[in-house]
C-alpha cells in the first residue's frame, strides 16, 4: 500500500510539474489578448472597459498595412522559390541515392547550423557587391537560401515512404521526367511538400535579423516594423499584431489536427471494412 | 539506371546547389577571408580575442547564459515529455498542442510578450504590488535573469520534440519487467528508463546549445543592451562602429564555435538524425 502511494505521488508530481511548464510557455500568448484590448494608449490591462482602438490603429495605418503586404509578398516568393528548387533537390539526391548524392544533400543543410548573425553578415557584404541590398530580390533570395534546407528535410522525409518501383513504371510506360514528377512523385509527397511550404513560408514571414541587415528604406517587412516599436515606444497596436499572428498560428495548427484526424478516422474506417 | 537518365536527376540537383553555392557559401567564405585581410594580412583581429578583456566577458557571459539555457531546458524539456509518454491520448494531445503553438509562434512577438511581463510596471511587477507582496518594481528585465527566461521559453519545444519522439519509441514492458522484479519505480526509472531516453536527451542538448550559441533576437530584446551576447556585440561592432575585421572575426569565431562542439559531438551521434535529417 506504501508503494500505491508513493507511485501515485510521483505521478502527481511530474503531472504538475509538466503543465507548469506547459502553462509558463502559453502563458505569455494568453496576457497578450488582454493588453490588445486596452482603452488606454500605452502596454496595460484595460482599466475602464475594452476597446479595439488598438486593431484600428493596425488597419487605418498605412504603415502596418504596407509592411504586412511587403512581408507576404516576401514570404510567397520565397515559399515558391523554396519549395521548386527544394524539392526538386530532394527527389535528385533520393532517386540517385550514391554517396556523393547524399553528401550533397547533407551540404544543403547547412544553413541549418550557421547562426543567423554570421550568414546575415555576410550576405549584407555580398549584396552590397551585388547592388541588391534594401530590394526585394535581395530578401526574396536570402530567405528563400535558409528555407531550402527545410523543404528538403520535409520532402526527403516523404519519399522516404514513396514506393519507387511507382516512378520506375511510369518511366517505362514512356512518361518523361517532368511528367513522372507532375503526375506520379508529387501527389505521393503532398504532405512533406505542403509542410515544407509551411516551414518556408512561416520562417521568412517570421524572419528579422537578415532583413536588419540587408533592408533599410525601402523595404519594411512586418518583423522590422514590430522590432522597431519593441525598441522605441512599446506601442499596444504590437498587442494587437501580436494576437493576430497567434490566432493565425492557432488556426492553421487547428487545422492540421483536424486534417490528421479525419484521416486517421478514414483509414480506420477502411480498415474496419476490409474486415 | 541508364547513364543518360543519371545526367536528367543531377540536373534536378544542379540549381539548388548552385545558388547556395553562389549566394550563400561563397560569401560565407569572403567573411573568413575579410577577418584575415582586414585592415592587413595577418591574425591580428584573432589576437584580440586573447587580448581585449571586453571579448573575454562577451564570450563568457554567452557561454554561461547558453549552458545554463540547454541545463534547464533539457530538464524541464524532459519532463514534459515524460509526462506526454504517460498520460492518455486526450491530454497529450493537448501538451503536444501547446509545444507546437509555442514553435510555431514568431520568436519576436514571444520576446514581446517577455517585456511586457517583466518590465518595470509590466504585468508582473504590478500584479505583485497590488498584491502587497513588493513596493517597488523588481528587476526582472534587461538582465540575465529575463534572457535565460526568454531563451528557456525559445528553446523548449526544440528540446521536447526529439525526447519525446525518441521516448515513445521505448518498450514499456522494460520498466514494467524491473517492478515486478522488485524495484521501486525510482529505480525502475533511473537504471531503465533514463539510460533508454539517452538518444533524445543528447539530441536535444545539441540542438539546444547550438542554437543558444548564435542566438540574437531575444538576448538582444530581453538583454536590452545591459546582457551582451556575442551576436548582438556582432551587430553593433558592425552597425555602431563599421570595424569589418573585427565583426568578420567575431562572426568567424561564432561559426567555428558552433562547428567545434558539432565536430565533438559527432564522435558519439549521428548528427544527421539530431537534425531530422534522417
Amino acid at each position: 500500500m506504501k508503494g500505491d502511494f508513493r507511485e501515485k505521488f510521483g505521478r502527481g508530481l511530474v503531472l504538475g510539474g509538466a503543465w507548469t511548464v506547459l502553462a509558463f510557455l502559453i502563458l505569455p500568448m494568453v496576457v497578450i489578448f488582454p493588453v490588445s484590448v486596452t482603452d488606454q494608449y500605452y502596454l496595460s490591462l484595460p482599466k475602464d472597459g475594452i476597446s479595439l482602438e488598438h486593431y484600428a490603429a493596425f488597419f487605418t495605418n498605412e504603415i502596418w498595412l504596407s509592411a504586412t503586404a511587403q512581408s507576404v509578398i516576401i514570404a510567397t516568393c520565397a515559399t515558391i522559390f523554396a519549395v521548386i528548387l527544394g524539392s526538386l533537390c530532394a527527389i535528385g539526391c533520393w532517386r540517385l541515392s550514391t554517396n556523393l548524392s547524399e553528401s550533397v544533400r547533407t551540404f544543403m543543410l547547412i544553413p541549418i547550423i550557421v547562426p543567423t548573425i554570421v550568414q546575415a553578415l555576410a550576405m549584407y557584404r555580398f549584396w552590397i557587391d551585388l547592388g541588391i541590398i534594401d530590394t526585394y530580390i535581395g530578401v526574396i533570395l536570402a530567405h528563400t537560401l535558409v528555407a531550402i534546407p527545410y523543404v528538403i528535410i520535409t520532402v526527403s522525409a516523404s519519399l522516404a515512404n514513396f514506393d519507387l518501383r511507382q516512378e520506375q513504371a511510369a518511366r517505362s510506360l514512356g512518361a518523361s521526367m517532368p511528367q513522372t514528377i507532375r503526375w506520379v512523385i508529387v501527389p505521393s509527397i503532398l504532405p512533406g511538400l505542403l509542410s515544407g511550404a509551411l516551414f518556408a513560408f512561416t520562417i521568412s514571414f517570421d524572419e528579422i535579423v537578415m532583413v536588419l541587415f540587408i533592408t533599410s528604406r525601402a523595404i519594411y517587412t512586418l518583423p522590422k516594423r514590430i522590432w522597431n516599436g519593441i525598441e522605441d515606444h512599446l506601442d499596444p497596436t504590437i498587442a494587437a499584431v501580436a494576437t493576430m499572428l497567434i490566432a493565425a498560428t492557432l488556426a492553421l495548427l487547428l487545422l492540421d489536427l483536424w486534417v490528421r484526424h479525419r484521416r486517421q478516422r478514414r483509414l480506420e474506417q477502411a480498415a474496419s471494412v476490409g474486415e | 539506371m541508364l547513364a543518360s537518365q543519371r545526367h536528367t536527376y543531377w540536373l534536378l540537383i544542379v540549381p539548388a546547389v548552385l545558388l547556395m553555392l553562389v549566394f550563400y557559401i561563397y560569401p560565407l567564405i569572403q567573411v573568413l577571408w575579410i577577418s584575415v585581410t582586414e585592415p592587413y594580412f595577418g591574425l591580428q583581429n584573432y589576437e584580440a580575442l586573447l587580448t581585449r578583456p571586453l571579448l573575454h566577458r562577451i564570450w563568457l557571459t554567452t557561454l554561461r547564459i547558453c549552458l545554463i539555457t540547454t541545463v534547464i531546458t533539457v530538464i524541464l524539456g524532459y519532463l514534459v515529455a515524460y509526462a506526454m509518454a504517460k498520460v492518455g491520448e486526450r491530454q497529450r494531445t493537448t501538451m503536444m498542442f501547446c509545444i507546437l503553438l509555442t514553435f510555431w509562434l514568431s520568436v519576436l512577438i514571444r520576446a514581446f510578450a517577455w517585456v511586457m511581463l517583466l518590465r518595470n510596471g509590466g504585468l508582473i511587477n504590478s500584479a505583485l504590488m497590488s498584491l502587497g507582496i513588493i513596493d517597488s518594481d523588481l528587476p526582472l528585465l534587461r538582465n540575465e535573469f529575463s534572457v535565460i527566461v526568454g531563451m528557456v521559453h525559445f528553446m523548449m519545444p526544440l528540446a521536447v520534440l526529439p525526447i519525446y519522439s525518441n521516448m515513445s519509441g521505448i518498450d514499456g514492458r522494460y520498466v514494467s519487467a524491473a517492478r515486478g522484479l522488485g524495484a521501486s519505480p525510482w529505480e525502475a526509472f533511473w537504471h531503465i528508463h533514463l539510460p533508454l531516453s539517452k538518444p533524445g536527451l543528447i539530441a536535444a542538448t545539441i540542438l539546444v546549445f547550438v542554437f543558444s550559441l548564435g542566438f540574437f533576437i531575444t538576448p538582444a530584446i530581453l538583454g536590452g543592451g545591459k546582457v551582451v551576447m556575442i551576436s548582438e556585440y556582432i551587430q553593433v561592432s558592425f552597425e555602431e562602429t563599421l570595424r569589418w575585421g573585427q565583426a568578420t572575426m567575431l562572426a568567424s569565431s561564432l561559426l567555428f564555435a558552433v562547428l567545434l562542439t558539432l565536430a565533438l559531438v559527432a564522435r558519439f551521434v549521428d548528427l544527421k538524425k539530431v537534425f531530422g535529417a534522417r
